[in-house]
């Protein structure tokens, strides 16, 4: 059981419990949607004084930020306490693709030390590239009305035809860059 | 109170998505080339355990365990444009930085720091919405 929780998650595990956290989320009187705490924190920093779509009471939004909180958290104790080891085991053929783009790390580290080592900080090329991934992120999230959580899971789970519109957004969007741009950016 | 809930919420949701791997460049990488079924799983059992539990709280009008109201899932705003631009944007993000909204928060708790620049960038991406937003087409 315990060696169950430190390893990786298996999908099937994985999958039930997002829909678990979903359902504390309803059932709590509230909705799963992460993107929406970029708004809230767009307001909160007085984005709300010169353009209407921040200007809302933002105190409302508190318990979404105070989940994101605990999603900080969650993430230092998963990464510290309750983890055997944080490499992913990804396939050894998306490891060999990814070690001709540069990327030596891959299948043995959780995230590429080129973007996410603090060495990232100083290095002009990954700090564009970071940038640029969440400024689409952000805008993206924002113009669709929603994410990954809002969309793909609250969305569809509820048959709601513009999360699927969104949801295949998400995709197209993300294999155009995966398969064309990132191989020339990386 | 509340507080805590909340918070406890988060941090039951941040644990999933660090030990989910669906908070990983990685996988996000891996999942865009098909090279494996790991995403598509999370996904899936996700949505089949999600579409049970919206019906059975729309079925029985389920109230809110906090302030017992009923609890509301609302529909999405009718159209297509907004969801499909939108989404297309959000997919190239998703794509350079393997991090959408939620894992972004996990990925910071779990100590790699240059993911505030994916935070601030996504902040400033949704304020240029903001602004932007009576000129696009919704």
């Amino acid at each position: 059981m315990l060696d169950f929780l430190l390893n990786p998650w298996p999908w099937y595990f994985s999958g039930p419990m997002i829909a678990f956290v979903m359902f504390l989320l309803l059932w709590t009187g509230k909705t799963f949607g992460m993107s929406s705490n970029l708004r809230t924190l767009c307001a909160v920093l007085g984005a709300g004084k010169k353009t209407a779509f921040f200007a809302f009471d933002w105190k409302a939004q508190r318990w979404n930020l105070i989940v994101a909180a605990g999603a900080v958290v969650g993430g230092f104790l998963a990464a510290n306490y309750l983890s055997n080891s944080t490499a992913v085991n990804i396939s050894a053929s998306t490891i060999a693709q990814l070690n001709q783009l540069g990327i030596n790390d891959a299948g043995s580290a959780y995230m590429p030390s080129a973007l996410f080592d603090l060495s990232a900080f100083s290095n002009l090329k990954s700090i564009l590239l970071l940038s640029l991934g969440g400024f689409f992120v952000g805008f993206g999230a924002r113009y669709a009305g929603g994410c990954t959580s809002g969309h793909a899971i609250s969305g569809l789970s509820n048959f709601q035809l513009p999360s699927l519109i969104a949801v295949i957004g998400f995709f197209a969007g993300g294999l155009l860059v995966n398969h064309f741009i990132l191989p020339l950016i990386l | 109170m509340k507080t805590i809930v909340y918070f406890s919420i988060g941090i039951l949701f941040g644990i999933t998505m660090f030990k989910s791997e669906a908070a990983s460049w990685f996988r996000i990488y891996e999942m865009f080339q098909f090279k494996a079924f790991h995403m598509y799983g999370i996904i899936g059992s996700a949505l089949f355990c999600g579409v049970i539990i919206t019906y059975l709280l729309k079925t029985f009008r389920v109230t809110s365990i906090l302030d017992g109201t009923e609890i509301q899932i609302a529909d999405k705003e009718k159209g297509w444009k907004r969801y499909l631009f939108g989404g297309l944007f959000f997919g190239f993000g998703w794509a350079i930085s393997g991090a959408c909204p939620g894992p972004m928060f996990t990925t910071l708790g779990a100590g790699f720091f240059p993911i505030i620049v994916v935070i601030a960038a996504a902040t400033l991406g949704t304020f240029c919405y903001g602004v932007l937003q009576k000129y696009l087409p919704h």
